[in-house]
């Protein structure tokens, strides 16, 4: 049973490590931890920083460190990730603080494009629609990576990105398998080409914090493993 | 940090090494059921080029692989770049090529 007082610890400022503030948030029943940060910004300090928008789990906006754990907090229920009556809840890890539970997101969408993460048309709008065939074995494995939201809790959970900075980390490798997967893009060797370079896929320990914590169940760790498959097949078949 | 080339080194160096280690631990067993001098194993490997070929593969293949192995590291946990991570990964696969080549080479052909 949890107490009336949910003790809540918020990492707050750039140096999120030193400066840390207890609060102490009114519990209720199906309280989620964007619940508890929206609280102690209505009622006990309204300058503290945070993002949120959808609430229900689809703009990707409100993800955050909760208990050391990258997680989307409007929908992840306090009461399943409280340590006795307490949480610690701070900025995603792997990105720059701007200010308290808000971090830079330019880093994780420059790497979605860096991975050629774009569509590559290849028709006109006088050209008929493509025909997607969808029981063909690449299309099952691109819609099995474009529920993705952008919300960059694999790229925070990633420990391959906090050692190697220049790596592309998890969902912009994901992106780029889905539109090598998808018929209607022709960026093949460009996608290709780009999760080759220095800080492609290759750099991958396939640890698998990824998958893990991808809070729509996705599967980065798989995705990224085919495109090392592709990658080889591509140098191997070309000589490139 | 780690390109396709990289990559495929130290694949294809764990896919040779596998059988090598293999072999390596079952012949290392099986010749010491009876007691073995190193004089009986020298008697064995010089002048062979089985030999030779088996543990210099060996050697080439270690030294590949370890040398990427190192490269990963010192980047990831040292945070070593450019200039410095190069020179990293070719002294730790010379060094280790050379020693091994040393190796193979004093029990077969010295």
């Amino acid at each position: 049973m949890m107490s009336d007082f949910l003790k809540v610890t918020i990492e707050r400022g750039p140096d999120a490590r030193n400066v840390r503030q207890v609060f102490g948030v009114p519990a209720y029943k199906s309280q989620t931890v964007l619940d508890a940060v929206s609280w102690v910004q209505q009622n006990a300090d309204p300058t503290l920083s945070y993002r949120f928008a959808c609430r229900v789990g689809m703009c990707g906006s409100c993800a955050m460190m909760v208990n050391g754990v990258p997680r989307w907090t409007c929908r992840t229920h306090i009461s399943k990730v409280l340590d006795g009556n307490a949480v610690t809840i701070g900025p995603l890890r792997n990105l720059p603080v701007i200010k308290d539970l808000v971090v830079d997101m330019d880093p994780f969408f420059d790497k979605w494009i860096a991975a050629e993460g774009v569509h590559h048309g290849g028709l006109t709008r006088e050209d008929q629609i493509a025909p997607v065939d969808e029981r063909s074995a690449e299309r099952i494995e691109a819609n099995s990576g474009i529920e993705c939201i952008n919300c960059s809790v694999c790229y925070a959970a990633c420990d391959t990105v906090a050692g190697n900075p220049e790596y592309l980390g998890p969902a912009a490798l994901q992106r780029a398998w889905t539109l090598l997967n998808d018929t209607r893009d022709r960026g093949r060797d460009a996608i290709l080409a780009a999760v080759s370079g220095k800080g492609g896929c290759h750099n991958c320990h396939s640890i698998g914090s990824c998958t893990a914590y991808c809070p729509n169940e996705l599967d980065p760790m798989s995705a990224i493993a085919g495109l090392k498959r592709e990658t080889t097949k591509s140098f191997l078949g070309k000589g490139r | 940090m780690l390109g396709l080339h990289h990559y495929l080194l130290q694949r294809i160096t764990a896919l040779l090494m596998a059988p090598l280690v293999l072999g390596h631990l079952a012949v290392m067993i099986y010749a010491v059921q009876g007691g073995l001098s190193a004089a009986e194993i020298l008697g064995r490997t010089q002048g062979s080029v089985p030999w030779l070929l088996f543990y210099g593969t060996f050697a080439v293949a270690v030294s590949i692989h370890a040398a990427i192995g190192i490269r990963s590291v010192a980047h990831e946990w040292i945070g070593l770049k450019g200039v410095f991570l190069e020179a990293v990964t070719w002294v730790t696969g010379l060094g280790l090529f050379t020693m091994g080549a040393r190796a193979v080479w004093a029990v077969t052909f010295a």
